[in-house]
């Protein structure tokens, strides 16, 4: 029924704007002179009184129209209103997240080119699998970072040269868990984290004595 | 030129083998080595010999320590058939023994030889041995290790083989390893794996066919098994963690290794015809580098649940760990000896790593070597030299040093480093 008012509605607005269709307004003026409105005949400006019966019959018709159709045109306009309401709230809602967005992508940025401020080695003393307080600051760095992202990390374990390769191997998994408990103990759920030991292979510094041992007892996350 | 880089292209594979060729130099030898004349063997065949095989003689004897073969230029004569020696000639050049021989290549390669003694004027020994020409090299080092038990009472481990790593470096600093197979004495290596993932802890099968190793290629340490006539290879474990250390037990049924799937380093037997793993360590401490002992009923390995690491035994019978050492600080990487008395390890002392030996039966510990950054002790299936690793300057030398500490020579390679030896048992030809 909306459809149909809607129809005549329309077409009466397109009669009514229709003063410069001659082929239209010749046809309302033979109907509206031959029958009832003979006297108008001799008037010069039909098209002024064409104009105003259009009126009065589109008043008409859209009185119909919204008599009979009340409830319907309610919910019609209750649920545009709402379909309105909604979008303007989503809208809304849209560019809190951009800002939020916008403000966290800020914040991660800030938090990765920290991360990456601090470098992805992380040293150990002799001997020891238990994090430094400069490494603690370091992986504090990429905690952060992580939290705002999805990577997954690997954290590769190193020793020095001393002491046996396989008992080395060991020692370098140690160090690789502590960093990836420490991960984990500040929220970083552990199936991103994954842990190899390398032991005393593939060091950093080639030669002997504590200043190339100090590069190669290390951590290294990827 | 065009065929020169043909050629260059066909011998790849040995150019690239041959940088991992290892050299030997005797640093120390016994302090009166018996004087030996190695008399160059009568080849009859056709053409050049494809082999000296008195100078492959000369130098094992060399290498041991014990003996000074005499020189060439000082012999007399030639002799290569008992009626041809003249005892006189090797008094005259104080040689105490004399070996003569003969080498003739038909179906297959024989060697002839007989062993004199010339105080005493006395045939002391004789033999022969036989085998594909091929392995021409490994008869000559058969005759050595006949010799050397006639001489020394002991038996030769001369036709073994030793499997390493040699590491190189290209120039942006990446290492490249290669798991090669040589002779004793560091001739004809083979490259069985190379990349540049880190490999370790080759070992021998106790029958000397296949091999295990750890590789690092899937970018986590895996355990490997080879095997050396087929070339055949297969990997054995793929746990999260590490996967470490192999050891084939002796009747080669199982193989114990390291494994830290259950949150840390502990030992287990794989066994390797089930598959089925059984946990034998269970401790919040490392437990790693399982070796057997001869008989197969007990295990060493190195713990830290001491506070430092110590070698423990297993015994399979009874499931109960007992401390084996106690000197020093760190004693880790235990290899036994074939007798099950000695027992080879990286032992720390004034901060320094050496290798020692410790005597199971009377608890005395000895170290072998002067050097501070030794490790991976391997013993040759004689028992009497270890074979190790250690630096010199920033690569890594093998070094060799008896049991009872009289004689070293070290194997350094032509290029690059060389490092975790392993001596194979003896194979039988």
């Amino acid at each position: 029924m909306v459809a149909i008012c809607d129809t005549l509605t329309f077409g009466v607005i397109f009669l009514l704007r229709a003063e410069e269709n001659k082929v239209v307004m010749r046809y309302i003026r033979r109907i509206l002179v031959s029958k009832h409105w003979g006297k108008v005949r001799t008037m010069k400006n039909a098209t002024l009184y064409t104009k105003w019966l259009g009126l009065i019959f589109a008043s008409l018709i859209l009185a119909a129209c919204s008599g009979n159709d009340t409830k319907e045109r309610e919910a019609a306009a209750t649920a545009a209103a709402e379909q309105a309401a909604q979008e303007a709230q989503a809208a809304a809602q849209e560019a809190a997240q951009q800002q939020a967005e916008a403000a966290a992508a800020a914040g991660q940025r800030e938090a990765e080119a920290a991360a990456a401020a601090v470098g992805t080695t992380f040293y150990f003393d002799f001997d020891s699998s238990s994090l430094t307080d400069e490494a603690r600051a370091q992986v504090d760095a990429h905690i952060a970072a992580l939290q705002g992202n999805n990577d997954s990390v690997r954290l590769e374990g190193h020793t020095d040269e001393r002491g046996t390769r396989e008992y080395n191997l060991a020692l370098g998994e140690r160090r690789a868990n502590a960093v990836r408990d420490y991960m984990v103990a500040n929220g970083l759920p552990s199936y991103r984290i994954e842990t190899v030991s390398y032991g005393e292979e593939n060091p950093v510094a080639y030669g002997s004595g504590e200043s190339n041992w100090q590069q190669n007892r290390r951590v290294e996350l990827k | 030129m065009l065929m020169r880089n043909f050629l260059a292209l066909l011998l790849g594979v040995y150019v690239s083998s041959g940088s991992a060729e290892l050299q030997i130099e005797i640093n120390q030898g016994v302090e009166n080595p018996t004087p030996v004349a190695i008399v160059p063997f009568a080849w009859q065949g056709v053409g050049a010999a494809p082999e000296d095989v008195a100078q492959i003689v000369d130098s094992d004897l060399a290498r041991s320590g014990q003996f000074s073969p005499v020189s060439r230029r000082d012999m007399l004569g030639f002799p290569s058939r008992e009626s041809e020696l003249y005892y006189r000639d090797w008094r005259a050049i104080s040689a105490e023994y004399v070996l003569i021989g003969r080498v003739s290549v038909g179906a297959q390669a024989r060697i002839d030889f007989q062993l004199f003694d010339v105080t005493r004027q006395a045939t002391v020994e004789s033999g022969t041995v036989t085998g594909p020409v091929s392995e021409l090299r490994m008869l000559a080092h058969r005759v050595s290790d006949q010799v050397y038990e006639t001489l020394s009472g002991i038996p030769g481990a001369f036709a073994t083989r030793l499997l390493y790593v040699s590491v190189t470096r290209n120039p942006e600093g990446k290492d490249f390893y290669r798991l090669t197979l040589a002779d004793a004495d560091g001739r004809r290596p083979i490259v069985l794996l190379e990349g540049r993932d880190p490999i370790l802890s080759p070992t021998w099968s106790p029958d000397g066919r296949e091999i295990a190793y750890v590789s690092f290629e899937t970018s986590r340490p895996a355990i490997y098994r080879q095997n050396l006539l087929t070339g055949q290879r297969e990997q054995l474990t793929n746990f999260k963690g590490l996967n470490n250390s192999p050891a084939w037990s002796p009747d080669g049924n199982s193989m114990a290794l390291v494994l830290s799937k259950d949150g840390n380093p502990d030992i287990y037997i794989l066994n390797l015809s089930s598959r089925s793993l059984t946990r034998l360590t269970r401790h919040f401490a490392i437990d790693t580098e399982p070796t057997w002992m001869p008989d197969g009923k007990s295990l060493l390995f190195t713990s830290d649940r001491g506070g430092r690491p110590q070698i423990y035994r297993y015994d399979l019978r009874t499931k109960k760990i007992v401390r084996v050492t106690f000197e020093g600080p760190y004693n880790a990487r235990a290899r036994v000896a074939q007798d099950g008395r000695n027992v080879a390890m990286v032992h720390q002392r004034d901060g320094r790593y050496h290798i020692a030996v410790f005597d199971l039966v009377t608890d005395r510990l000895t170290v072998l070597t002067e050097t501070s950054l030794d490790e991976s002790p391997s013993i040759a299936p004689n028992g009497s030299i270890v074979l190790y690793a250690t630096k010199r300057g920033e690569e890594s030398i093998l070094g060799a040093v008896a049991v009872d500490g009289g004689v070293r020579f070290s194997l350094p390679s032509r290029e690059g480093s060389v490092q975790e030896p392993a001596w194979s048992p003896y194979v039988t030809p």
